[in-house]
């Protein structure tokens, strides 16, 4: 699961941080209220999870629960490859 | 009449009723009244005059509500930005205003903290200020008041020819150009509106819309105005939160755009959540396709689909009356209630109906002008039929009917609108320059089913250079609103140029 954190963490950092304004995320903070993702973010986010780890994201599991940090991604994810 | 004085009044009749709902939590009246008078005397002690800019940077939600009503309690002038603006451009935004004050979130402190240095604000109100270790020490930068203080009401003397607003749009020339607004254009526009769509003290507003932009902000203060209740619900990226709300607090009014409506049809078994509390949708910011105005007509048959246009400059223009949906789906109506409007030739010439021709607008709800722009004011206000006064030159382009229903053909000028926003591609290109190795740059709209338009940027490299799109995407998503970054960028070996030189941006349409 920390493989999971750090991955995503790299794609947040590539895609939506790097550059001027680079912003230390913690683990549980939330990518909307730190404005590092809006709706186009959190689809981009989707897409990249479903081909990075070969999982499909429900309508009913996109939910800031399950999307809107690193530690709720890593869960998320872990719980979707088990299933 | 002043802009914020019906939402004072609506606190005293209904103290004790729910305002708003973020979330979990759930502010009355008086609560939230109370929060705007502190807020306000706290704007006062700052030495924030009359007539002063007041910029608020925050994300939506009671604070953000609380501090629009504070700035206007006080006589200042509203500067809504949003959340998302990135250093560089909050520093152009202070300095072109000249703002005295700053309200807005230590969440956002990487934003603001830049342009502090470089403004001449005299004070800067940080929400949560204690919850953030990492505030440089400036003695400008000021807590939010204390939540269990209260303020007399602060008597402010203003005449509804004081500005109310300055609203930020995209400009030609890539600078952000400020609309402003008075008491007396916001009251008549927001009047007008009430006219035709008949909002009600017990409705309940959903606003998934960010609340800077001139639709979810006039929706807020509407709603507050009325004594309704608005449930502002940030989780919009997520559809099946939104309409998950729409069904839990029994929403009667859903403003939205067309990818909002996208992403809400886009779910599987939309009727699965009960929302026959729904009487009235609106659409506005870009048409909504005609596949989705019949699929949200079959999905919610009780609630009247208002299809509607308008622009900061003078907030609404036109809407369809709801019976004519089914009939007209792609027009957009024959103007608001107390306006005057007509379309025009490349000459000025007035057109009869049947024709095409950029829309002119006459009425109190027109802007002043664009704040300390004498070119673009001179461009888009001119004399209209009564003498020495102005009309707005929309430069939005229409089609009437014989009967005068209008349909949008597009814009005159290059802008681009994405996600019912516009941006100017100037904007876009200055900071893709910013980058080393970038000699050439073009950046246009391209339809786009989701988006209306999506930003496409054309880039030219200098020998050499290994420059990725990736990286080009993600320079801008450092600098620019993301509904500015370009969805895609084509690395080219030459753009097309006129005679003279320049990029000719048509032929890569």
């Amino acid at each position: 699961m920390q493989d999971i954190k750090a991955q995503v963490r790299q794609f947040i950092a590539d895609n939506f941080i790097m550059g001027a304004d680079g912003v230390a995320l913690g683990d549980d903070d939330s990518f909307l209220e730190h404005q590092v993702l809006d709706s186009t973010g959190f689809l981009e986010l989707i897409s990249h999870l479903e081909e990075s780890y070969g999982i499909k994201v429900l309508d009913d599991e996109m939910v800031p629960e399950n999307l809107d940090s690193l530690s709720s991604v890593a869960n998320y994810v872990a719980r979707k490859q088990l299933a | 009449m002043l802009l914020h004085k019906s939402f004072e009044q609506a606190a005293r009749r209904l103290p004790g009723k729910v305002a708003l709902v973020v979330g979990e939590q759930r502010i009355t009246y008086a609560e939230l009244h109370r929060q705007a008078r502190v807020l306000s005397h706290a704007l006062r002690s700052d030495g924030v005059e009359p007539g002063d800019r007041v910029l608020v940077m925050m994300d939506s939600g009671a604070q953000y509500a609380a501090a629009v009503h504070a700035v206007l309690m006080a006589g200042a002038v509203l500067v809504p930005v949003s959340a998302q603006t990135k250093a560089e451009k909050l520093t152009f935004l202070l300095s072109d205003t000249r703002a005295t004050a700053l309200l807005t979130h230590s969440l956002l402190s990487s934003h603001w903290q830049p342009a502090l240095a470089h403004s001449a604000l005299r004070s800067c109100r940080v929400h949560e200020a204690s919850h953030h270790a990492g505030l440089e020490p400036d003695p400008r930068i000021r807590p939010w008041p204390d939540a269990s203080d209260d303020a007399p009401e602060t008597t402010v003397q203003r005449i509804d020819q004081d500005l109310a607003a300055i609203i930020y749009t995209s400009g030609t020339t890539g600078l952000p150009k400020g609309v402003m607004l008075t008491h007396l254009n916001m009251v008549s526009a927001w009047s007008s509106v009430q006219a035709y769509l008949g909002l009600r003290q017990d409705d309940v507003i959903g606003l998934a819309l960010p609340l800077v932009y001139s639709y979810g902000l006039y929706n807020l203060l509407m709603g507050l105005g009325l004594g309704a209740t608005v449930v502002i619900e940030r989780h919009a990226a997520f559809p099946v939160r939104l309409a998950q709300t729409l069904e839990k607090e029994r929403v009667t009014v859903l403003p939205g755009v067309p990818t909002l409506y996208a992403s809400l049809l886009g779910l599987s078994g939309l009727e699965r959540f009960d929302c026959r509390a729904l009487r009235i949708l609106t659409n506005a910011a870009a048409a909504l396709p005609e596949a989705h105005v019949q699929r949200l007509r079959a999905a919610w048959p009780h609630a009247q689909l208002y299809l509607m246009y308008g622009l900061t400059e003078c907030k609404r223009a036109s809407y369809l009356p709801p019976e004519w949906v089914d009939s007209r789906p792609n027009s957009v109506g024959r103007g608001i209630p107390n306006q005057e409007h007509w379309l025009v030739d490349d000459e000025g010439r007035r057109l009869p109906n049947g024709s095409t021709g950029e829309l002119v607008v006459r009425g109190s709800h027109v802007m002043q002008g664009y704040w300390e722009r004498p070119e673009e004011n001179a461009q888009r206000l001119r004399e209209g039929p009564v003498p020495g006064q102005r009309v707005l030159h929309t430069g939005d382009l229409f089609r009437s009917d014989p009967e005068g229903y209008l349909t949008f053909v597009g814009r005159r000028d290059d802008i681009i609108k994405t996600r019912g926003e516009k941006v100017a591609p100037r904007e876009v290109e200055n900071a893709i320059y910013l980058l080393r190795g970038v000699t050439g740059c073009a950046v246009i709209g391209v339809a786009d089913d989701k988006l209306g338009q999506a930003v496409k940027a054309y880039v030219t490299l200098a020998e050499g250079s290994e420059l990725t799109e990736r990286e080009i995407i993600r320079h801008c998503l450092a600098r620019l609103e993301s509904h500015m970054v370009p969805q895609a960028v084509d690395i080219v070996d030459a753009l097309p140029r006129t005679e003279s030189g320049k990029i000719r941006h048509a032929s890569l349409r």
